[in-house]
């Protein structure tokens, strides 16, 4: 990926937090690095505790990184104050995952979205007429605006949501686990209307999620997390049919597959890798202790991370002994299902 | 005293069950002694704010205590020759300085008033103080948890009931009600002395008839706030869902109730209980002149008003102890009841 | 492919209204506090003026002195033969203008402080904290008698010291009210949008604890009325002959015994402002959690349960030999605005040893049922008609005291959220053992041992510490395993599951899941798998329930339904889900949301959001239609859909 594209470019960043005294530091996220480029869709995928959210709020201001540099088109922007951010949130903007929370139930909806049109110092009709004709876009009436936030369901509220971010045509999304607070028929609408908005925006997404299925479908490029560390990173197909990494498998394999007849299957192929839980070793590699193939050099020292010819990076020592594991989760939906559905 | 109060509540803590909560291994138990070592860290600085504030006021006040001795009679000279001999010549931060190192070797000095020896006065008049704090706190928890429990387990019109009543005693002021127990229960129906005090070594008898209304009226506010806590923390605990759960798998309601509701209902119960010691404090001044009851009250409206430092200052640093034992207990009982002591 | 949301539809969701004072005005109650404490504010304004030789008059007529209530002296003469009605009017000043300077300083210094303290949080916030309790532990009455030994009768000095000694209380219900307010995502977003600090405090933060505010206020301005009666009383402030309610007591108890109606006028005004100001501040409070109803989940007593409304025909003891047959079930919840169905005439049936998922999405009514199985609904929820047959018994028909008997020894029940589902104060095995010992009589000593074997079967690793720990030292997965563990503890024939794994990662749902097939198989014991994720049912299950709005959308064996779903609700919940389609593809989806319970449309539930929809559709009530063997779907054209 050429550098002059890259819309973010974070190098080594270290997230820590001290809980109390005494208590061991928690390395929320430790020397990760990755970037996003125009148009471009990264998703980070991890379960809890990977560090995945700490990312994108360090990204958006939210946590001081311990250690690292976080660099928004160009600009070094790791420790920025709320004047920078103010100027910055025209192009860097945020949806949360939970519709509920991310509202004030005492501002109303066009209070809320003009907020994100302060940097911009526009006339009261402008801010107005901006706001109402963003959420005609993400598919809510104008008598919207006027409303306060109690008044919708979740998934409308995360059409609010959207609306606030897109409202100052960022160039560069942080998605929290947009969807998954949503029923699974509504959720589908807000992934096509993301997908849309990219195209007609010509967005950067940073998507975290821990639905490797909802990553899958939206993402250009993918990053594993495990306990704060990247365990692999590359091309989304490639992450997905050829996983290197143990971790990755297992994830991949976890997940049960929607078809009791593939489910059967797959569930045999699958590792078991026990409780998460106990303490890491900060030296070796953070899944050593679940991996079903950890050796004693894992315990020990943390594995760099590697070019793989499927063109991923992948952290693990034995990654090339392990070979490539056939290929985990099969697309594919009976035809008439797919054709049968309401398509709007 | 405040473990009297959780033995009475907490029916499910059972001295086996104490001696292992405190015996208890690891990181709560140890939090318990920092918290514990942490409030009696506080005593110190509290001690010297309320003994140098009233010191400086009371330093500061235009008619200081010789003249008050000499009263109108007295001489410019005679007071001059006072002032030197009662160390009022010296300055303000001399005068404290000399009633601080005398006070830590527990010499608090002699009442200006009456000459005699404030540490003589107030043991003398302790007890009685103490007979109407602990027996208030005694009836608050006994009346104001088996009222706040019976009212949230039976709710309805009952509950209801409970409530105003507790509403209305809440309303009542102390001065108020003991004036109108004197008035029925004294003077018409003859059945408790009107004013004075009985000592325990005289008679426990008439002691104990001699506390009937002056504690009655002292608790009724504080009952009232028990009975308001316990009803609101026993239905908040019924609805949650770890009762709900424990109700699924075949726990009885008894149990519900009083093992698993209880327990967890008396956390935020101890904590109003200490509070309300607190103000047990305020109400015994009141309560003492009421029923001219020969206590630390009276004691200190009086010394107040005649510019007796000595003894103010002996009174209030006994009161400063009273509460930091109270905040003490209130924390023991939190240690005891709460597995998760992190409560500041 | 912009979905316009139809309007109605707004309007239709649940709301709590954000117009706070709006919700306040509605409550009788409120409204006369209010009006009581502004008559109170003019009097103290007015009466002062209009009587201006009451507040230094030292007698009165002393032949009328002590003279009960008459025509001239409404509220009687006291011991001075000075009128008590006039001497109470001209007292609220004194009274209330205490508790007005308490107040002030108290909000002053409480509100900016409290915010700061909750706002900022870290070092800032440990050393208010601590200050704050330091000063709450200081002997407040003392301190205020000794500063009026110092400015004799300052009422202002007095109620300023208070308020100052009172303050930190309002600190701390500002900070503990700020701190989840801070953690709130919209306030994220304002920083994120670069908002300073001072703005976020006051536009984000502010609105949202002024409920506690006002509460806590009305609270110590009660408090605050207290202390200056008492103080009057002892005559430290307004000493005679200025009238103040307090000293008006005194009087009155200094002529008790020949007079005692005079201690009533200035006791009555006294407790009835004290009320007013506790009053509001109740009525403030549940004007603020309004439509969250905290109802007790447990059935305290049996006015929860109506009797259902039984069929006439006796229900067959035994339908077939399923172990659990529901049906017809419908559950209403009681709401302020009347009865809610949330389930309506669900009907299913799980044999012994077998797996049976209910599916569905959020507001279907799944939870309900499973809760209605074992009659722990709560929160004002009862059946209204249906029958439960369990093994040959109509739960639906049995009192309190039978279903405990039937919970934990019959049916065994697993919740969502592990961390929530164990209560904190007790230890895992002390909880195992109690389960043990009620569902089976065991002893003490063996139902401990008991505990840690059940601890074993679920297969976490060193039970005899497990049992030692508290709750809150478990992983969710840990966690879950207890629950798992509690729910066998009876040797149940049936487990319901109620979203097991929704709140686990993905690898851990992997060992729960492996778990519960792993005890089903050797014990052979029926799951009711309640669960929103069709990955898990198809990983699970013998046989699907779809659930949508409150009724059965269809009932097939798990791989005719997955095969040949002929409800389109069921098809278009398959194809929507992003596991089935490719990259590039844009998701099938289902226009709106699900209605939620009381917004249900005539006939079918699914009619408005259906392509397939016609005007018949609207009009029915539909029929389950017999597909196959064991395949129903409640759909007009369910024959007319192909399957595979």
């Amino acid at each position: 990926m050429n550098d002059e594209t890259n819309l973010l470019e974070v190098r080594d960043l270290s997230v820590h937090f001290r809980r109390g005294h005494g208590s061991p530091v928690l390395r929320a996220v430790d020397q990760v690095s990755f970037s996003v480029a125009e148009r471009e869709t990264l998703g980070v995928v991890g379960e809890s505790g990977s560090g995945k959210t700490t990312i994108g709020r360090a990204v958006l201001g939210l946590e001081s990184p311990t250690d690292g540099r976080i660099e928004f088109a160009g600009e070094d922007i790791t420790r920025a104050d709320h004047n920078r951010r103010r100027a910055l949130s025209r192009d860097l903007q945020v949806i949360f995952q939970d519709p509920y929370s991310s509202l004030n139930p005492t501002r109303t909806v066009a209070q809320t979205l003009g907020e994100s049109l302060r940097a911009e110092k526009l006339a009261g009709d402008e801010v107005r007429s901006r706001v109402i004709a963003m959420l005609e876009r993400v598919g809510l009436p104008a008598t919207a605006a006027d409303r306060y936030p109690s008044g919708f369901s979740g998934g409308q509220r995360q059409r609010i949501a959207i609306a606030r971010a897109l409202v100052a045509q960022p160039r560069l999304v942080i998605c929290d686990e947009p969807v998954s607070a949503l029923d699974l028929s509504v959720q589908a609408q807000v992934l096509n209307l993301l997908r849309e908005l990219q195209d007609e925006f010509a967005l950067g997404y940073l998507f975290v999620a821990h639905d490797l299925d909802v990553v899958r479908h939206l993402s250009h490029r993918i990053m594993v997390l495990y306990r704060g560390q990247i365990m692999e990173q590359g091309p989304a197909e490639a992450v997905y049919s050829r996983p290197m990494h143990p971790y990755t498998r297992t994830l991949l394999e976890a997940a049960p597959v929607p078809d009791p007849v593939r489910q059967a299957a797959h569930r045999l192929r699958r590792v078991r890798a026990g409780d998460n839980t106990g303490p890491v070793s900060a030296a070796g590699c953070p899944f050593a202790t679940r991996c079903p193939h950890a050796a004693p050099l894992c315990h020990a020292e943390r594995p760099p991370l590697e070019q793989t010819p499927a063109g991923t990076t992948v952290a693990c020592h034995r990654w090339q002994e392990l070979g490539t594991a056939p290929t985990a989760v099969g697309a594919g939906l009976p035809v008439s299902v797919a054709s049968e559905t309401t398509r709007t | 005293m405040a473990n009297t109060s959780v033995d009475a509540m907490g029916a499910p803590l059972t001295r086996s069950r104490r001696g292992r909560a405190i015996r208890r291994r690891g990181t709560s138990g140890g939090r318990l002694a920092s918290l514990l070592a942490r409030r009696m860290f506080t005593a110190v600085p509290l001690l010297l704010v309320v003994s140098s504030f009233n010191f400086l006021l009371l330093s500061l006040t235009p008619g200081d205590a010789a003249r008050q001795m000499l009263g109108s009679s007295g001489t410019p000279e005679q007071y001059e020759a006072l002032r030197r001999q009662l160390g009022l010549d010296l300055p303000v931060y001399e005068q404290y300085w000399g009633w601080l190192s005398s006070a830590v070797s527990g010499d608090f000095g002699n009442s200006i008033t009456s000459g005699t020896p404030v540490l003589e006065s107030i043991t003398s008049r302790v007890p009685v103080t103490l007979s109407l704090i602990v027996g208030s706190l005694l009836v608050s928890v006994v009346v104001g948890v088996s009222l706040g429990v019976f009212s949230a387990v039976r709710g309805g019109v009952i509950g209801r009931a409970v409530d105003a009543l507790a509403l209305l005693s809440w309303a009542l002021p102390v001065f108020w009600v003991g004036s109108v127990l004197v008035v029925v229960f004294a003077i018409k129906l003859e059945w408790f002395p009107a004013l004075g005090y009985v000592p325990f070594t005289e008679s426990p008898q008439e002691w104990a008839r001699s506390l009937v209304l002056p504690v009655t009226a002292l608790s009724l506010g504080s009952v009232a706030a028990v009975v308001k806590q316990t009803r609101e923390s026993m239905l908040d605990v019924l609805g949650s869902e770890y009762i709900r759960m424990a109700a699924a798998n075949g726990v009885s309601r008894t149990s519900l109730i009083y093992r698993h509701a209880l327990k967890n209902a008396a956390i935020p119960v101890v904590t109003v209980l200490g509070v309300q010691t607190i103000g047990l404090l305020g109400g015994a001044v009141l309560i003492e002149s009421v029923f001219s009851v020969p206590g630390l009250g009276s004691l200190v409206v009086g010394s107040a008003l005649a510019h007796d430092i000595p003894t103010v200052q002996a009174v209030a640093v006994f009161f400063t102890v009273v509460v930091v034992v109270v905040n003490l207990s209130v924390d023991l009982a939190y240690g005891l009841l709460n597995p998760r002591v992190s409560a500041a | 492919m912009t979905v316009t949301v139809p309007d109605a539809e707004l309007s239709a969701s649940p709301s709590v209204s954000p117009r706070f004072v709006r919700r306040l005005m509605r409550r009788p109650l409120a409204i006369v506090c209010l009006a009581y404490l502004a008559i109170l504010v003019v009097i103290a304004v007015a009466a002062p003026m209009l009587l201006p030789h009451v507040g230094t008059e030292r007698a009165g007529d002393l032949g009328t002195a002590l003279q009960g209530p008459s025509a001239a002296h409404p509220l009687g003469v006291d011991s001075l033969g000075r009128d008590v009605l006039q001497r109470l009017l001209v007292g609220t000043r004194v009274t209330l203008v205490g508790v007005v300077e308490a107040m002030a300083v108290v909000l002053a210094l409480g509100i900016p402080i409290g915010l700061v303290a909750g706002y900022l949080g870290g070092k800032t916030d440990r050393a208010i904290i601590w200050l704050a309790d330091l000063v709450l532990s200081l002997p407040a009455i003392i301190l205020v008698i000794v500063v009026l030994s110092v400015f004799p009768q300052s009422v202002t000095a007095a109620m300023v010291t208070l308020g100052v000694l009172a303050a930190p209380g309002l600190v701390r219900v500002v900070r503990a009210a700020t701190l989840p307010v801070r953690e709130q995502l919209y306030v994220a977003a304002a920083r994120v949008s670069g908002m300073s600090r001072t703005y976020i405090i006051t536009r984000h933060v502010l609105p949202r604890v002024m409920g506690p505010i006002v509460v806590q206020a009305s609270l110590l301005a009660a408090t605050a009325l207290l202390v200056q009666t008492g103080l009057a009383f002892l005559a430290l402030i307004a000493a005679p002959p200025e009238p103040s309610w307090g000293g008006m007591v005194a009087d009155g108890v200094g002529a008790l015994f020949q007079q005692p109606w005079l201690i009533w006028p200035p006791g009555l005004a006294i407790a009835l402002t004290v009320l007013a100001f506790g009053l509001l501040g109740d009525a403030v409070r549940d004007a603020g959690t309004e439509g969250w109803s905290a109802k007790s989940a447990l059935p305290l007593g049996d006015k929860h349960r109506s009797a259902p409304t039984r069929a006439a025909a006796a229900v067959p003891a035994r339908i077939n030999d399923s172990l659990l047959s529901v049906r017809d079930l419908t559950v209403s919840y009681a709401t302020p605005t009347g009865p809610i169905r949330a389930v309506d005439g669900v009907s299913f049936d799980i044999a012994r040893g077998e797996t049976v998922g209910v599916v569905g999405e959020s507001g279907c009514g799944k939870t309900t049922t499973a809760l209605a199985i074992i009659a722990l609904l709560g929160g004002g929820g009862r059946i209204d008609s249906g029958h439960v047959l369990f093994d040959g018994r109509d739960l639906a028909a049995l009192s309190e005291s039978e279903l405990q008997a039937v919970r934990g020894t019959e049916i065994g029940y697993v919740s969502q959220e592990p961390m929530v589902a164990l209560d904190p104060a007790f230890r895992i095995g002390w909880q195992l053992a109690e389960a043990v010992r009620i569902n089976t009589g065991m002893s003490r000593a063996k139902s401990k041992r008991r505990a840690v074997e059940l601890l074993e079967q679920v297969q976490l690793p060193e039970p005899h510490l497990v049992a030692r720990r508290y709750p809150h030292e478990l992983s969710g997965g840990m966690a879950q395993r207890v629950v798992v563990a509690r729910a066998l503890a009876g040797e149940p024939k049936l487990l319901i599951a109620d979203e097991p794994t929704t709140a686990l990662d993905v690898t851990i749902q992997v060992e729960i899941l492996d778990l519960l097939r792993t005890l089903q198989r050797d014990r052979a014991m029926a799951i009711m798998l309640v669960t929103h994720d069709l990955g898990v049912v198809a990983d699970m299950c013998d046989r699907v329930v779809v659930m949508y709005a409150g009724q059965v959308a269809e009932r097939a064996d798990v791989k005719e339904l997955f095969g040949t779903p002929h409800h389109p609700y069921t098809r278009a919940l398959l194809a929507s889900n992003p596991h089935n389609q490719h990259n590039s593809a844009v998701l099938p989806t289902i226009p709106g949301a699900v209605p939620m319970p009381g917004s249900w449309p005539q006939g079918c539930h699914f009619q408005p959001r259906c392509a397939r929809a016609t005007d018949q559709c609207g009009s029915d009530e539909i029929p389950l239609l017999k597909i196959g063997a064991s395949h129903e779907a409640r759909c007009l054209y369910a024959h007319q859909i192909e399957g595979v």
